[in-house]
Formats: structure tokens, C-alpha cells, sequence
């Protein structure tokens, strides 16, 4: 997602107000220590200068607490990294150790990863805004964030431990050398960090560092395997997620929840459900009414018995074919909010010797991750425990502290590994935890509970991608060149009316346009707006975002453009990025790879197939990524064969991390592109389960990918999001490249199209 | 009345209702966390364990249809085929968020027991119904033959 700054917007919000705290000045790069009972080595960046001294924020007046540092050197020469980032699959348990252990030149297989606690500006988000206020992970920001502060804290590790050894051996620290987690002098004399941890947290910090250059990366950007530190726990059963947690007296509950959006309780009759054997407890909360049992088969049936009747009033009663036919009737409207106005677009489509119309429909997606929302809470007297896949600590912090009455550092936040999340677990609201909340405090027992959200629950409870239209038209000067476009957007604000909606500019919620034609294509006239739909159903991020649906756009209206002007599609995206250099370079590597310039045999394959070949280009989160697929075209259904990615993400510091993204990018964008949709009738979500909800299976994943990576020396951008928003458009330019089929809506429904006029 | 039942090759007696699912009965009742839910509809593989060797989709199986068979979760996950297809899976680090792991090992491993040199059409049709999110089907297909080329072809 796109987050820029959004700190003073979330500073004035009531929950999180309380937990921001006045710091006189943070002082970036200095450092403490704090030696746990003179064992460990603790380096904590960037700490926080208080009267003149130093002190580690979130500890004040506990000296020796040690709960905060970011590198943690212990004696058995394990070195662990605490990421203030959750692992949600991106690999930031790889990727965040393998920065410290370049720095530090640590042995790769001494290095581990922890999650750290919410804390801000300690572990704050400093891509999120520069005060560090607000903890989570998103926007494809975690490496981007923590890359400059792990390689200090490497660094300063790494030269304690060298003045450790200086003096233990009486020698000058310069002739010191650490190589593969070992320290060692010419005279012979060596030993571990872990030998040296101790001695070496009781040393002065030293003034400063000098990192290393890229040149001398011996770990960072290498094809030097380094493997993921969290493959062996996830390939054994043995990775706790949150539904893993077994707490004593420990109760589950499931949550039933209104059949429309915005419906609320009327009345409730708890008897059939409280006689179903095991269930203990029926409780409203404000989100439902929860059923809480000694199992969770127990909660299962016992909701099935629970009796609620609902008013819906005020519920949404909407379906989506209507919304998107008031989509179309409020584009570009009365209501309609100034997004980019440049040049006369007015006046050069009259001038324009072609001007093409494009309309496209984008369902709501739900996320859908493996792991269902869930997480543990517990109660006790002035105190509230959390377990979950966090990935927005500091606001759940915030969340969880309202819902059990208390203040946010009455909270403790146990981020656990995230059974996926592509941003349903970052929302402003913290749903399913401030639920588990709820559910305790209502109980008044001490027991801890574990709220289960069923697939169902996932697949009809929101938080969905907005449904979105746009409307383009695009101006051609005789020799084919772009000279206008037009573009408007209709969707749901994912911001307005949340802590983020500070962080909309003129009326504008950025995460409806970013990535928009006129925005990475050069055209002199563009006139761009927005308008807010107001649905009463619930949105939130999705992998990639605004992307999801302007990449889309982009690419298959430039692809559209170089068919209208007689141009190759590759060479006519060139010409559009003159000003857009690493997009262009992009573009061309993926080109020269796929062999664009060797003939492809497109249209009729026999067999009553047709094949074609599809390129797109797009930047999002500072990383730019083409796709070129190849595709099977087969009574309408579609077959992606072969996909050759580029990338551009600056230094890829786990270049296998980047390529397992790439994939994952690619997978999860053609799912969207083939299946993905969620409608409703009457305010009523039609699908329910992954029979109606489908997903890419194994034997749909392209067969082939191959993806290249730019070498670059740039400070690195993010991967968990980029690979998706060029993916579906890539294939829908296959299609039309295959079968003349324009697509206009997704999911793809090529017999719809073909008999669709466009 | 208890239903009796091996897991992991220890005897298990579980006093539960007859008709919850296997896969309740083993997380809650067994405390063996390592087999996952993901939709409770047999849709997503997450929850597939062996019952006598057969991968079995634990989210729609009765425990009482269990009884006085030998189960066998990702915790006691042995011989060749499996050990193989987890070694596989760590070198190839298949796992992004590893959530749906369980279940896709318990498939593979299955698959590679009976059948050590599967094509990629054999791959297809035993691990079509593994949903994995993070779309790590790619490397899932490639550790299958990788384990694949680590077994001796059956005899």
C-alpha cells in the first residue's frame, strides 16, 4: 500500500493519540547497550536521547530490561535479528538477517530472525513517516525501511566485538579481521562472537561506522545461496501461527455476523446454542454475537444452533451490478474530485486524428490468506496479551488497549508468523483482534481466547479490494503518437473515514490512482479525476493496491494505443518513457529475454487453439517489473505457458527472495485475473468457499517463468507487492494478441468479451 | 464411548463427539497443531494427513471414521518418500508463509510413495488440490522432482 507519511494523520487519531509519545529529539544513529546479565550484546537503533542521555524508548526506569534491541549476540554465537516486520511469506526473516550478517560478516548459519514487540519510534515504520510512530508492515516497505538502520546495527556490532577481542588480545583493533562469524588476528589468536558477546557489550559504543561498499558485498546481492531461515519450521509442522496457540483454560470462539454489511443485533436467543455439548458462554459484541467453547468444533456447532435475528435496517442492500451501473453514471461527474489536469486535454482530442474509449469493471477481491483471520487474547488485571499475525502492531496495540479498556502499553503485542496476509491483516479497525478483545472482556473470566474465523467468515466478512470503473479515453496524433488521455475513476476511499484519511491531498485518496496512465506514460494532456463511491461495504488494501486496477488500465490501453498507431507494443511503450528510464530498461530486458524480436507464432495453433504473446510494464512501491507471458487459448479458457519477468528493485539483497516474490506476484495476480471476484445480490456476498471463490491451483501455474534481475547498486525498494499488477494485463494483451478478444472486465470471461462490443 | 485410534504410531483414545472432524480432534484434543484448517470443505489441502498411508482430507473425515486406523500427521511424518520430500522442500525453500506446507508435504509425500518418478501430469492431478496463496507451486513441482530423483525407483 501506499503510505506515505501518515503519521500526523494517525497522531490526531483518539486510540493511537495516547500512544504517541513527545520525544524531544531521536538521534538516529546512536547507539546503547544494554547487557542482559552481562551475556548478550545489544544494539538498539536508533535510540531515543532523553535529557541529554540516552535511554531506550518503552523501558524508561527499568534498567536491565532488555527487550528492545535490534541485533542480539548471545553467548551460544547465535546472532538473532529482531524484525519489527511480520513474516507473512515476503521473507523479511531472510532478508532483514541477511543485511545485519553483512555488516556484522557473520556465518550465515549462525543467524536467526524474532519478531520484535510493538514498540514506536522504536520499531516504528519510518517509510510510514519519519517520526517512526506507527509500527507495521506494508507498501512493500520492509526492507526499504529497516535497510539502513540493519546495516548500522551490523556495523556497530561488528566493531564492538572487534575492540572486545583488541583488548582481550592486546592488539590494535585495525589488524583485526572477521570473516564467516569468526575473529581472528595474524598472530593466530581467534574466537566466536559468542566468546566475545559478553566482553563486548560492556563496551563504550563507538562514534561511528563506516559501512561497507556495495563492491565488497559478500552475502547482499550475491547468488551465494542463503536459505530462508524459516524453511525448516514451515516444512515440519513446527512454525507457530496464531491458530497454533494452546493456552491454559484456553477457550475458542467463533463470531456470527451480520448477513448484510452494517446489519445489527436485534435480539438474540443463546438457547440452542449454549445446549450444543461443549460451548460455555453466548456474548454480544459489537461486531456479532460470539459463541465461546472448549474446542473449536464445539464453537463450530453451536453458532450453527445460535438464533440471532438481525436488523437491517441500515445495512447495505445493494448488489454489484447495480453499483457498477451508478459506477458508470457518477464518472467524471458533479462529484468528481481533480486528480491531475495538465495541458489542454480538451483541445487536443479535438485535434487528435484518433481517439480510442476504453470502460473496465474490477470486481471486490477478498484476500483470502491460507491462515483465516485469528487471533489469542488474554485478560488480566490491567493488562492485555496478544497473539497474531500483526501486521499493523502499533494500531492493533492501539485497537486492542480501547476495546479492553486499558492504555496501549498495557497491551503487549507477541507477533507470530502470519499464515499470508497481502494486506488483509493491516486494517484500520484490527477486526479480528479487536473481536478476540471484545470476546475475553465480555466472558469477564480469566480465561484467554482464541478467535477462529472460518473461510467463510473470510470470504463473506469484507475488507475487500474496492470494485472499481474506470473510464478512458485516449487522443492519437496522425503519426500515432499519444496527445491526451482522459481518465476517470470511480471506487471506494480505502482511507477516508479511517486514521489514514490525513493522508489524502485535495479530496484525493491516492490509493484509488496511484499508477495511473498519464502518471508513467508521457503525455502532455491529461485530465484525471476521481470520484468516492459511498458503499456500505467494508474495503481495505490488496496486494498491490491502487495498482491492482490502474496497472491494468495502463497496460492494456498502451497496448491498445500501439495497435491503433501501427507500432510494435514493446517499442511503443519505449517511446512513452523517455522520462522514465529504469521502466524502459526494465521493459527492454524483459523483452531481449523473452526473444520479443524472434517471431512468435500467434492466432490459430491447431486443435482449436490460438496462442499469443502479451507484455506489460509497471512501477509500484519504487520497483519497476515487466512481464512478457505466452499464452494457450482454448474454448475460451487460458492457459499461461511462459512468463519472463525483469525487475528492477534496487540491490536485491536475497536475489532468491526476489525471484520467490516474483512468483508469488505472478500466482496471486492471475488468480484475480482468471477467478478472482466477489459480488453480491442484495447486499448478500455470493461466494462463501473456495468452490465459488476459486484460486490458481498447481496445474495453472505457468509452467515457465524465468525472472531476471537488474543489478543495480541503489538503496533496495520492496517485492512483496510489484510482481502483481503487471501480471493480468500481460495476459489479457496475450488473449487479445491470441484471439482479437478485448478484455474490459475481470475476472477474464472470454465468451462475454468477444460477444461484448468495445 | 472412546474412540480408539493410532496417531503417529501412538495409541490415542479421544472421548470427543463421533462426528467431529479428524482435524479438530487432532489440533485440539492431540495438540498437534501442525496440520492446518483452510476452508473445512475439503477445497484446500491444508489438513491432509495419511489414514493408513491414504492422503485423507482430516477437515470433512469423522474422527469416528478413524477409528482403529493409523494416522499419520506432519509431526510423524517418516520414511523415505517423506523424509525426501521435506529435505526437498527446505533445499528448494519452497515455504513463503508455509501455512498450507503441511498439507502439500503430506500430498507429495503421499504421491511420492506411490508413485517415486511422477510426471508433471501425476504431480498435477495428486496436488491439484493443495491451494497454496503465495503461489508456490513452481517450487512444490520442482521439489516433487527433486525428492523424486532422491528415491530409488520402485522395484
Amino acid at each position: 500500500m501506499h503510505l506515505p507519511n501518515i503519521e500526523d494523520s494517525l497522531a490526531s487519531w483518539p486510540p493511537l493519540a495516547r500512544l504517541v509519545r513527545n520525544l524531544s529529539r531521536r538521534d538516529f544513529l546512536k547507539f546503547t547497550t544494554i547487557a542482559g546479565s552481562g551475556l548478550t550484546l545489544g544494539v538498539v537503533v536508533p535510540a531515543v536521547a532523553k535529557n541529554g542521555g540516552l535511554t531506550v524508548l518503552g523501558i524508561e526506569g527499568t534498567p536491565g530490561d532488555y527487550s528492545t534491541p535490534f541485533v542480539r549476540i548471545d553467548t551460544d554465537n547465535t546472532v538473532t535479528v529482531i524484525c519489527k516486520h511480520v513474516e507473512a511469506g515476503q521473507g523479511v526473516w531472510t532478508g532483514l538477517p541477511a543485511v545485519v550478517a553483512e555488516e556484522l560478516d557473520a556465518s550465515w548459519s549462525q543467524m536467526r530472525a524474532e519478531s520484535s514487540p510493538a514498540q514506536v519510534p522504536t520499531y516504528g515504520n519510518f517509510a510510514f513517516g519519519p517520526k517512526g510512530n506507527v509500527q507495521g508492515t506494508g507498501g512493500s516497505t520492509s526492507m526499504a525501511n529497516s535497510w539502513d538502520q540493519l546495516r548500522h546495527a551490523g556495523a556497530f556490532a561488528r566493531a564492538m566485538l572487534v575492540q572486545a577481542a583488541a583488548n582481550n588480545w592486546k592488539v590494535p583493533a585495525a589488524e583485526i579481521t572477521v570473516s564467516e562469524g569468526v575473529v581472528a588476528h595474524s598472530s593466530g589468536k581467534k574466537a566466536t562472537f559468542g566468546e566475545l558477546a559478553a566482553a563486548a557489550g560492556k563496551l563504550p559504543i563507538p562514534k561511528d561506522v563506516k559501512l561497507k561498499d556495495p563492491s565488497q558485498f559478500k552475502l547482499i546481492g550475491t547468488e551465494k545461496r542463503l536459505p530462508r531461515l524459516d524453511s525448516h519450521s514451515k516444512s515440519t509442522g513446527t512454525q507457530t501461527f496464531a491458530i497454533d496457540v494452546m493456552l491454559p483454560d484456553m477457550m475458542t470462539a467463533m463470531v456470527l455476523r451480520p448477513p448484510r454489511f452494517g446489519a445489527k443485533v436485534q435480539s438474540i436467543d443463546p438457547a440452542a446454542a449454549k445446549a450444543v455439548p461443549g460451548v460455555v458462554a453466548v456474548v454480544q459484541i459489537p461486531r456479532g454475537v460470539a459463541v465461546v467453547a472448549r474446542d473449536t468444533w464445539s464453537a463450530k456447532k453451536g453458532r450453527e444452533a445460535l438464533q440471532v435475528v438481525w436488523d437491517e435496517s441500515g445495512a447495505e442492500k445493494r448488489g454489484t451490478d447495480a453499483l457498477f451501473k451508478e459506477y458508470r453514471q457518477i464518472s467524471g461527474g458533479a462529484d468528481a474530485v481533480k486528480v491531475e489536469q495538465k495541458g489542454d486535454a480538451a483541445g487536443a482530442f479535438q485535434k487528435a486524428a484518433k481517439v480510442l474509449d476504453f470502460e473496465f469493471e474490477f470486481p471486490y477481491l477478498a484476500h483470502a490468506p491460507m491462515e483465516p483471520l485469528t487471533a489469542a487474547a488474554k485478560l488480566s488485571p490491567g493488562k492485555c496479551e496478544i497473539w497474531a499475525g500483526c501486521q499493523f502492531q502499533t494500531i492493533d496495540q492501539a485497537n486492542a488497549a480501547q476495546a479492553a479498556g486499558l492504555r496501549p502499553d498495557q497491551v503487549t503485542i507477541y507477533t507470530l508468523a502470519a499464515g499470508g496476509t497481502f494486506g488483509r491483516r493491516a486494517n484500520p479497525e484490527s477486526d479480528y483482534i479487536v473481536e478476540a478483545v471484545s470476546i475475553a472482556k465480555a466472558m469477564g473470566t480469566p480465561n484467554p481466547v482464541k478467535l477462529i474465523w472460518t473461510r467463510e467468515d473470510d470470504i463473506t466478512g469484507g475488507r475487500y479490494r474496492p470494485a472499481t470503473y474506470h473510464h478512458v479515453k485516449a487522443g492519437l496524433s496522425q503519426d500515432g503518437k499519444l496527445v491526451a488521455v482522459e481518465q476517470h475513476v470511480v471506487n471506494q476511499s480505502i482511507m477516508a473515514g479511517t486514521p489514514f484519511a490525513g493522508m489524502m491531498k485535495d479530496g484525493v485518496d491516492p490509493t484509488s490512482v496511484e499508477g495511473g496512465t498519464s502518471e508513467q506514460y508521457e503525455v502532455e494532456n491529461a485530465h484525471v479525476t476521481w470520484t468516492q463511491a459511498k458503499v456500505g461495504v467494508p474495503i481495505l488494501w490488496w496486494r498491490s493496491v491502487g495498482h491492482t486496477h490502474t496497472a491494468f488500465v495502463k497496460e492494456v490501453v498502451a497496448d491498445e494505443l500501439a495497435a491503433a498507431a501501427g507500432q510494435d507494443p514493446v517499442a511503443y511503450r519505449l517511446s512513452l518513457l523517455e522520462e522514465h528510464p529504469r521502466s524502459a530498461a526494465v521493459l527492454k530486458l524483459a523483452a531481449e529475454k523473452a526473444g520479443w524480436d524472434k517471431p512468435f507464432p500467434t492466432g490459430k495453433a491447431g486443435n482449436g487453439s490460438f496462442r499469443g504473446r502479451g507484455v506489460a510494464v509497471h512501477e509500484s512501491f519504487g520497483t519497476v517489473v515487466a512481464h512478457i507471458v505466452e499464452v494457450t487459448v482454448t474454448d475460451g479458457s487460458v492457459k499461461v505457458d511462459r512468463v519472463v519477468t525483469a525487475v528492477d528493485c534496487g540491490i536485491a539483497v536475497t536475489p532468491d527472495v526476489v525471484r520467490a516474490q516474483m512468483q508469488s506476484g505472478i500466482g496471486y495476480g492471475l488468480s484475480a485475473a482468471l477467478y478472482g471476484k466477489i459480488s453480491l445480490t442484495d447486499g448478500r456476498v455470493d461466494q462463501s468457499n473456495f468452490h465459488q471463490y476459486r484460486v490458481l491451483r498447481i496445474n495453472e501455474m505457468p509452467r515457465v517463468i524465468e525472472i531476471h534481475i537488474v543489478p543495480s547498486t541503489n538503496a533496495p525498494s520492496g517485492v512483496g507487492e510489484p510482481g502483481t499488477p503487471p501480471i493480468a494485463p500481460a495476459v489479457a494483451n496475450a488473449i487479445r494478441a491470441a484471439t482479437g478478444i478485448k478484455l474490459r472486465k475481470l475476472p477474464f470471461d472470454l465468451a462475454a468479451a468477444k460477444a461484448m462490443k468495445t | 464411548m472412546a474412540i480408539k485410534l493410532t496417531v503417529n504410531n501412538q495409541p490415542q483414545e479421544l472421548d470427543v463427539d463421533p462426528q467431529m472432524p479428524l482435524l479438530w480432534a487432532i489440533r485440539d484434543h492431540l495438540q498437534l497443531t501442525g496440520t492446518k484448517f483452510g476452508c473445512g470443505m475439503a477445497l484446500c489441502g491444508a489438513c491432509t494427513v495419511h489414514i493408513d498411508g491414504q492422503p485423507t482430507r482430516s477437515c470433512v473425515t469423522p474422527v469416528s471414521a478413524a477409528a482403529g486406523k493409523s494416522v499419520t500427521t506432519i509431526e510423524g511424518l517418516s520414511g523415505p518418500a517423506g523424509k525426501a520430500v521435506q529435505e526437498a522442500w527446505v533445499g528448494l525453500d519452497v515455504p513463503q508463509c508455509g501455512y498450507c506446507q503441511s498439507g502439500q508435504i503430506m500430498s507429495a509425500s503421499a504421491l511420492l510413495t506411490a508413485n517415486p518418478k511422477p510426471t508433471d501430469a501425476d504431480i498435477d492431478a495428486a496436488m491439484s488440490g493443495n491451494i497454496c496463496r503465495c503461489a508456490t507451486y513452481a517450487r512444490i513441482r520442482a521439489a516433487i522432482h527433486k525428492a523424486a530423483d532422491s528415491l530409488p525407483a520402485k522395484s
